[in-house]
């Protein structure tokens, strides 16, 4: 039987347990006087026995399907014959995948040797006599559960704390996932950033301002040391991104002013799903847009006035991308100030303040705290952004601060380090984690200072 | 009030109940018992009606205010003070959907002529609500918040002078001189209301509109603004909103009373709390309702 099936048979059986245990307890409950002599409601002695009945096995499963295969890998590997046993784990692993493809018919079984054939053969055999094992085990233990927690369905059992303390496991385990996998990430880019420090000193890369990674393949060749200076990158990144924040947070801070302060409700209705379409723009479509149209189009506007604008330019690929978050950036500052107490607004007013004044001298004041954190999570959000400027910004890694000049930027160069085939163990290529480590690192930075400073401003008003 | 209502408990309350719930029936077209209207009123209104969208809030009211008057308007909640109050200095306009009929004057100046700035008005009538809102600024600059707007000083020693004598009316200078320049919000309920009423009367304006300015404050607190209340009426005329029957009678040389968006009584307010002249005033004074 497939595990998918597996699965499906516990959740039935577990569904059956439910109106086993609700069924039991009622009819418990129907000489005594009704659902109230019980300690708890049908239902949790349902989820009781449900759980006693699925959980178990859940766990039985979870743990076969992590071991059979290894089991059933080394048991194959162990029964080779002596002759064509193999000598070091690279050509265990090959030959470990002749055999698997064989069994499963993807490699043609004529011509292969009788032992390959054999191994085969008892593969397929082992992984039948596993799943059958499984299932009927799976089985036996379902039933016994059911059977304990519909046996333990009585008038006095506290069947609504089991079940509460089951969901609250359940639930941080959910947690613990999502925080393990960050934790997972971390590490692995850790991991292979720290191996390219052993090649390439931390110092020169932090501090370095020559970025060129391309090394040769052979000595002899020209450029045969690539240098790994970060420091162009980052001005790049920086670059786009202060042209970026240049297009909106003035735009997106007025918006969200006009929205939460001067639009009436219909406007408003209209507006500001209008406005949350922008961020709905898969940023592809922002790249091709700020490559085919923008770029050029400031290029031409550039040589109108005797200008050289490159025709991938910081600020074509910085002002899409600004467009792309005056979204973020409204909406979080709308937010914060229609949080602003209404009774601030009529004290000003009260005071003979026009509206202009009030927003000026009361309200941004009062929600400047939570603007500015808006404004952080923005700017972490446009470092971090990659599609735009792989399409618009270009790839020379030139340290300049002329936003008319073609720059690049960490993902860019992440992105281009990592595509196309790589030897994972090239410096190269390594150089592609260190600089996801310091973005990561930048950002994470950001993002602490902002929550920080937007926790600040909650408890101003609280 | 409960006190009240016993001593009026001694007629026999059961067989008096069913006549009286008829008579406290408002029928239409009442018109408002008592002095309402003066010589030279300093705020005048005229068959006035307010409505949020088509809910009609105050009903047909026209009474005048007169100079460094203290008015104080009572009645059950809901009645429409607050509304009728805000109607006064055009704080409405920033609601939406409400709309103002009739004709309100100050000075004979109709307050709801095209062509009057608004801004302007609300300089001239200050208006202090029932929960103290320092704005997220010092206790200076609370203070100094509307002669700046204004250009009322035209020095940083003008305003300090406006800054001090306006805290000062307030009652509330010797308490904060030490710390002009600390947040406002961490001043006391009843120093927060203070510094309000010191915010408001920092523009020198004509007429001060208060609304239920008590109702979060505790007794010392409400004693103080009471007795600022009282100081104010020399140079200002205030129109007061008050829940507490106690405080009007304490403050106010008139008394107003509302229901269901109706101005039923006006009368001097020892007289409306010793021989009211309506039967729903006496049954709001003595706690039948409210
Ligand atoms: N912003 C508003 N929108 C709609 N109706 C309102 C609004 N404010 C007050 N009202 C209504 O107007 C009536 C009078 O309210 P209000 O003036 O606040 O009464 P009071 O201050 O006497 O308690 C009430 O029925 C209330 O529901
Ligand atoms: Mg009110």
């Amino acid at each position: 039987m497939q595990a998918t099936n597996i699965l499906f048979l516990i959740l039935g059986l577990g569904c059956f347990a439910f109106y086993l245990g609700r069924g039991r307890s009622l009819a418990i409950a129907k000489p005594l006087g009704g659902v109230r002599h019980l300690h708890s409601l049908p239902s949790y002695y349902g989820f009781h026995a449900a759980l006693w009945c699925a959980l178990p096995s859940l766990f039985l499963l979870s743990l076969w399907m992590i071991f059979d295969d290894l089991l059933i890998n080394s048991m194959v590997m162990d029964a080779l014959p002596a002759a064509s046993a193999p000598a070091d784990s690279a050509s265990y692993n090959l030959l470990l995948n002749k055999i698997a493809n064989l069994a499963d018919g993807i490699l043609p079984r004529s011509g292969e040797s009788a032992a390959l054939v054999s191994a085969a053969d008892q593969m397929l055999n082992y992984r039948v006599v596993s799943r059958w094992s499984l299932t009927a085990l799976i089985l036996t233990l379902s039933l016994v559960g059911m059977a304990w927690g519909w046996s333990r369905t009585a008038p006095l059992f506290r069947a609504r704390p089991v079940v509460e303390a089951v969901a609250e496991k359940s639930l941080l385990a959910c947690a613990c996932l999502a925080i393990f996998t960050t934790l997972g990430i971390v590490l692995s880019v850790l991991f292979e950033s720290i191996q390219f420090f052993r090649s390439v000193p931390a110092f020169d890369f932090i501090f370095g301002l020559d970025w060129s990674p391309q090394t040769a393949i052979r000595e002899d060749q020209v450029g045969s040391s690539g240098s790994f200076g970060a420091v162009p990158l980052f001005v790049g990144t920086l670059l786009v991104s202060a042209v970026a924040m240049v297009v909106a947070v003035p735009i997106g801070l007025m918006s969200a002013i006009f929205l939460a302060e001067y639009a009436n409700k219909t406007v408003r209705s209209y507006a500001k799903p209008a406005l949350e379409v922008l961020a709905g723009i898969p940023t592809v479509v922002y790249g091709f847009f700020a490559a085919l149209t923008v770029a050029p189009f400031l290029r031409d506007l550039g040589e109108g006035f005797g200008l050289s604008v490159s025709s991938e330019s910081a600020l074509a690929a910085g002002g899409v991308m600004g467009v792309m978050i005056i979204p973020f950036i409204s909406s979080l500052a709308d937010d914060v100030i229609t949080a602003v107490p209404q009774s601030m607004r009529d004290g000003s007013l009260a005071m003979g303040a026009t509206k202009s004044e009030t927003v000026r001298r009361v309200i941004i004041p009062a929600a400047l705290p939570g603007i500015v954190g808006g404004i952080m999570l923005a700017v972490s959000r446009a470092i971090g952004e990659t599609m735009i400027v792989v399409m618009a910004a270009g790839m020379a890694a030139k340290l300049t601060a002329n936003p008319l000049d073609s720059v690049t930027t960490v993902t860019v160069q992440i992105v281009t380090l990592l595509t196309g085939d790589q030897e994972f163990d090239s410096p190269k290529t390594l150089a592609a984690f260190a600089l996801g480590l310091m973005l990561f690192t930048v950002t994470l930075l950001l993002n602490i200072f902002a929550l920080h400073i937007v926790k600040k401003y909650r408890e101003q008003y609280e | 009030m409960n006190q009240n209502a016993s001593t009026a408990g001694t007629k026999p309350a059961k067989d008096a109940k069913p006549e009286a719930m008829q008579t406290l029936e408002l029928t239409d077209n009442e018109a408002t018992v008592g002095q309402c209207f003066t010589d030279k009123p300093k705020m005048s209104m005229r068959n006035v009606n307010v409505f949020y969208e088509d809910k009609q809030a105050i009903h047909d009211v026209s009474v005048d205010i007169a100079k460094n008057e203290v008015i104080a308007m009572i009645g059950p909640s809901g009645c429409g003070k607050s509304t009728f109050l805000r109607s006064l200095n055009r704080m409405n306009d920033t609601v939406d959907g409400c709309r103002v009929e009739g004709k309100i004057c100050m000075d004979g100046e109709d307050l709801y002529a095209p062509k009057l700035d608004v801004v302007e008005l609300r300089a001239r009538v200050g208006i202090v609500f029932q929960k103290p809102n320092p704005f997220p600024k010092s206790i200076y600059d609370n203070v100094a918040y509307g002669p700046k707007l204004h250009g009322l000083a035209d020095s940083r020693v003008d305003l300090d002078e406006i800054v001090e004598k306006s805290l000062r009316k307030a009652s509330l200078w010797d308490e904060v001189k030490e710390r002009l320049h600390q947040a406002g919000t961490g001043l006391s309920g009843g120093q927060q209301q203070r510094l309000y009423i010191a915010r408001a009367i920092a523009v020198s304006p004509e007429m001060i509109l208060m609304d239920e300015p008590c109702s979060a404050l505790d007794p010392i607190a409400t004693a103080k603004i009471e007795e600022l209340i009282e100081e104010l009426s020399e140079n200002f005329t205030i129109a007061i909103v008050t829940h507490s029957m106690q405080q009007a009678a304490r403050v106010s040389h008139r008394t107003a009373y509302f229901h269901l968006g109706r101005l039923i009584e006006v009368n001097p307010t020892e007289q409306v709390f010793t021989m009211p002249a309506h039967r729903l005033t006496e049954a709001y004074i003595t706690g039948r309702f409210g």
